[in-house]
């Protein structure tokens, strides 16, 4: 415990700031801080709360029952094209934040996954999302979201495969936290 | 949202039907990793939290408006690398800016780079992938959201 709060000494001293911050907003009724405590901090948490604990216990579920060499077959070094669909359709389905899909690519590279499916992996993510297209199409159209979709792929799969071979060159690695 | 926490509900539930041991493995393994990004996950929130409340709609709209110019894309990108906007908040906002005049090609710069650049997010990303590679990953999806939102630029007035 005293380690764990050693670790994070900075995190922890911007928490209790903030939570003095918002306990002094509400009893003085500080508007400002009322907004960003209720309307902004809030909605994030609640996004928060909501997305990651689920995403981390399919990650840990992941971890014990797929085994490398699994993994390794369909999208490792060489899965070639099937490889990248599949990370992006892996992508398309997931929900949350891209800091929500960090932890993935944790356990995708744990398992074997090649290094330029981990980065197209991270771009797809957040390039198109089965729900969140239908509240891009609501308010700014259909033509819009296509078009955004049919140059986004190419551009983001390129950046995919640059980063990938650039990791590999470098020798990098993906930390557990 | 609501589909992945029924989908990892039912697929806990057979996980635990087949193997309970091999199940509670999996389930702490991720909450040891989750309770360890937790403190910088929130550090991350708050002060999300607050720079949203210094940039209001009216600023983003001179900013992005006609009146701005070429200088539009990159403003476009640099508030959207800043700001990190959930969906159901960012696009709303977007349909807002359309409305009071800021071109869709801009927009598609704002959106791209919304989702595929963190600058608040970065310590985050640094605890996984190191600040070198974070801060390239980063760099690069700028670069490309601007060519997305150039070319969509030059469809939309010339096509």
């Amino acid at each position: 415990m005293k380690e764990y709060l050693n670790k994070y000494k900075f995190d922890f001293s911007l928490i209790i700031a903030f939570a003095i911050f918002t306990v002094y907003s509400l009893l003085a009724s500080f508007q400002p801080g009322i907004v960003i405590v209720k309307n902004n901090f809030w909605e994030f948490l609640k996004e928060m709360i909501l997305a990651l604990p689920v995403m981390f216990i399919l990650i840990g579920l992941f971890d014990v029952w797929v085994s490398k060499e699994k993994v390794q077959k369909h999208i490792g070094e060489s899965s070639g094209i099937k490889g990248v669909l599949l990370v992006m359709l892996l992508a398309f389905v997931q929900a949350g934040p891209l800091y929500a899909a960090f932890p993935v690519a944790y356990i995708l590279k744990k398992k074997g996954t090649s290094s330029v499916n981990i980065f197209i992996y991270l771009s797809s993510y957040t390039m198109a999302k089965v729900p969140m297209l239908t509240f891009e199409i609501g308010f700014l159209g259909l033509k819009f979201s296509i078009l955004r979709l049919i140059l986004s792929i190419p551009v983001f799969i390129l950046i995919g495969i640059i980063m990938g071979k650039y990791f590999d060159k470098h020798k990098g690695t993906i930390n557990e936290v | 949202m609501y589909y992945i926490i029924i989908f990892t509900a039912i697929l806990t539930l057979i996980s635990f039907i087949f193997d309970k041991k091999k199940t509670w493995k999996g389930i702490k393994k991720g909450a040891k990793q989750f309770i360890n990004i937790l403190p910088t996950l929130l550090s991350v929130i708050i002060l999300i939290s607050i720079v949203l409340y210094f940039v209001s709609d009216n600023v983003l709209t001179e900013y992005l408006g006609a009146g701005a110019g070429i200088a539009a894309y990159f403003s476009a990108g640099i508030i959207g690398a800043v700001a990190v906007l959930p969906g159901f908040i960012a696009y709303p906002l977007a349909g807002i800016l359309v409305k009071s005049g800021v071109a869709l090609s801009v927009i598609a710069v704002f959106i791209t780079t919304l989702k595929m650049v963190g600058i608040l997010t970065i310590p985050i990303e640094k605890k996984y992938f190191g600040l070198k590679v974070a801060l390239m990953r980063n760099l690069l999806s700028f670069a490309g959201a601007l060519l997305v939102g150039i070319i969509m630029a030059l469809i939309f007035n010339y096509l």
